[in-house]
């Protein structure tokens, strides 16, 4: 149970961090943090004590494996937060160039 | 059966041709995007006549059986969700093909809209959890980029915003989907039903629910998590716009909601009803009284969608036959009246150059063409009879009072009242609009603007025909297109027995 808790503590300090910060790259890395709480989460669901790894081969029984399942979306989210990821550092670039800072406080153009 | 994969198919092969050939050949990437819409548009239309026939269709992607393969399911919410989608989609492609000229890279712009139109379809078609997850990835970040296309500063801003709120949005539906598979063991929609037909839900249940409200809420704009749509939607261009406040945020946000709660969680989800009914009329009126006071054209009318997502999601959120009709019917509402209204405001841009309503004035002399549009659009949104809007606000209007007829509860009272303030406040806005913009007197730097181009016309001038057409929806000759979408939701946990029959 404890390890789910600690998941959820992470989570908590992610959204934490995109919260309160005021520096946009550590509002991505805050990002970053929520991602990976989320895909522990789903890995530990599929996770059991003692598992083999989910290789069906001729002469294995199917007995106390780990879910394989998980692990295939996991692999799926991990590509998708990476792209995220990606676009979202190429426009702190560009508002980088444009505003001449990271932080967020300075950069408001938009209001109302 | 077959055609079900090429709505996903025939934007993602355009985006990849688009970006392969578009740089070579100017004028391929306007003829293909155009080509491809219009084709899907055709398919969604013949999607109706599937529905008539066969009620459900399903497709097994790749040959795997449901509960463990990936399937593609047309039902008719799925196909009225495609027409209003394509519906808009053809006609903004015709749009940009003029409006999009001032932009540098026109390619890029038709690869990322194909992207987020293959996402949208992905979402509508897809029976599995953690696809609709992948497909819903697609769409935004389609979007995010898209937003930012004009890297001025106040674009990049404005999808910092949008793209950090959604990827958290993201992540609470990436944890929502994990708790149901945790607690089902399974990822096919129709099989969690079944699941938790057998189960009952549990306190676990109850958690996803609220994430996936939260989630698809942020996606959907809703009141408490509405802070990003103000910025995002009028930065990006016109198009764009019009895609974003008319389908997008219905696609990922209201459809995912409806049918997570409608057709999978059923009816161990009551209470989540009545809270996004909440949410519904406080995004109305939160949403019409911000926009009261926005000077920025694309701005209010950013507002106005806030206020409009909130009529639709009271109406299905009351539960009843006529609540779900007159929510449907006023989502395919607005989707036609909010794009022609940021259409309209994106041709205003393209002859002034600016945004700002105090600077305009008396273009109807200019601009006939827009100016008529907008006004049938305005007329729509406020509700004025015989438009469209009028009669799907009168049915959510009816059905609250029905609700209180049954139940006797004043809460739905409480609920018609602020649907009718809503609506006068909304009038109220537009007629500012219209005074401003269009009538009065012509502003003397404005002597020399020109009408825009036949094609950004010809399509603002069909959706103004639709805004009118479309009222004959409620005839009872035209009605089975509403009745079949509105049957799919009613049916509730008769979805997985569909599926499944359909699967034998």
């Amino acid at each position: 149970m404890s390890e789910y808790i600690l998941c959820f503590v992470l989570f908590c300090i992610g959204l934490y961090c995109v919260l309160r910060k005021r520096n946009i790259i550590k509002i991505i890395i805050g990002l970053g943090i929520i991602e990976y709480a989320v895909n522990l989460f789903f890995i530990l669901l599929g996770y059991r004590a003692q598992g083999r790894a989910p290789v069906l081969a001729k002469d294995q029984a199917v007995t106390n494996i780990v879910d394989p399942l998980p692990q295939a979306l996991v692999l799926t989210a991990i590509v998708i937060g990476l792209a995220v990821t990606a676009l979202i550092v190429a426009i702190a670039i560009r508002i980088y160039d444009k505003y001449g800072t990271f932080d967020i406080t300075k950069i408001r153009r938009l209001k109302g | 059966m077959k055609i079900l994969p090429f709505f996903v198919i025939i934007p993602l092969g355009s985006a990849f041709l688009i970006s392969l050939l578009g740089k070579k050949f100017k004028k391929f990437g306007d003829l293909w995007a155009n080509l491809s819409t219009l084709a899907l548009f055709g398919l969604s239309l013949h999607s109706i006549s599937l529905v008539a026939a066969h009620k459900m269709l399903v497709y097994k992607v790749g040959g795997w059986l449901p509960p463990f393969g990936i399937c593609m399911v047309l039902d008719g919410l799925t196909s009225f969700m495609l027409v209003t989608v394509n519906l808009v989609s053809f006609l903004v492609t015709v749009y940009a093909v003029n409006y999009m000229q001032k932009f540098t890279d026109k390619a890029k712009f038709y690869t990322l809209f194909m992207l987020m139109l293959a996402g949208m379809h992905g979402v509508i078609m897809t029976g599995d959890l953690f696809n609709l997850f992948v497909f819903l990835e697609i769409a935004s970040i389609a979007s995010y980029a898209l937003v930012a296309f004009g890297t001025e500063a106040e674009e990049l801003e404005a999808s910092f915003k949008y793209a950090i709120m959604g990827s958290v949005a993201s992540s609470f539906i990436l944890l929502a989907i994990a708790l149901v598979y945790g607690y089902t063991s399974t990822l096919n929609l129709a099989d969690i039903s079944l699941a938790l037909t057998q189960k009952g839900g549990g306190f676990l249940i109850s958690f996803a629910s609220v994430l996936f409200l939260v989630g698809f809420g942020l996606k959907a704009a809703l009141v408490p998590f509405h802070a990003w749509l103000p910025d995002a939607h009028p930065s990006a261009p016109a198009p764009i716009s019009a895609m974003l406040s008319g389908v997008l945020i219905k696609t990922l946000g209201i459809y995912a909601i409806i049918r997570i709660f409608f057709n999978v969680f059923g009816a161990t989800t009551t209470p989540v009803l009545s809270i996004v009914m909440f949410l519904g009329v406080l995004s109305m009126l939160v949403g019409v009284i911000l926009a009261l006071s926005q000077w920025d054209f694309k701005r209010l009318l950013a507002y106005h969608s806030i206020s409009q997502v909130g009529y639709v999601m009271l109406g299905i959120g009351l539960g009843t036959p006529l609540g779900i009709l007159g929510g449907l019917f006023h989502l395919f509402n607005h989707s036609v009246f909010k794009s022609l209204l940021f259409l309209g405001s994106g041709a205003v841009d393209y002859s002034l150059h600016t945004r700002d309503l105090q600077q305009m004035g008396g273009l109807r002399e200019k601009m006939p063409v827009t100016a008529n549009t907008n006004l049938v659009a305005s007329m729509s949104i406020a509700g004025i009879p015989p438009f469209n809007g009028f009669w799907s606000k009168l049915w959510i209007i009816l059905a609250c009072v029905q609700a209180y007829i049954q139940s006797s509860k004043m809460i739905y009272i409480v609920y018609a009242l602020c649907a009718i303030v809503g609506s006068i406040l909304t009038l109220a806005s537009f007629m500012k609009v219209q005074k401003y913009a269009f009538f009065g007197r012509l502003n003397e730097k404005w002597q020399n603007i020109k009408e825009v181009p036949g094609l950004m016309q010809l399509s603002m001038v069909f959706l103004a025909l639709i805004c009118i057409v479309s009222s004959l929806l409620v005839m009872s000759s035209f009605k089975p297109f509403l009745d079949s979408a509105a049957d799919a939701l009613l049916a509730g946990g008769g979805y997985q027995e569909a599926v499944f029959a359909n699967v034998k």
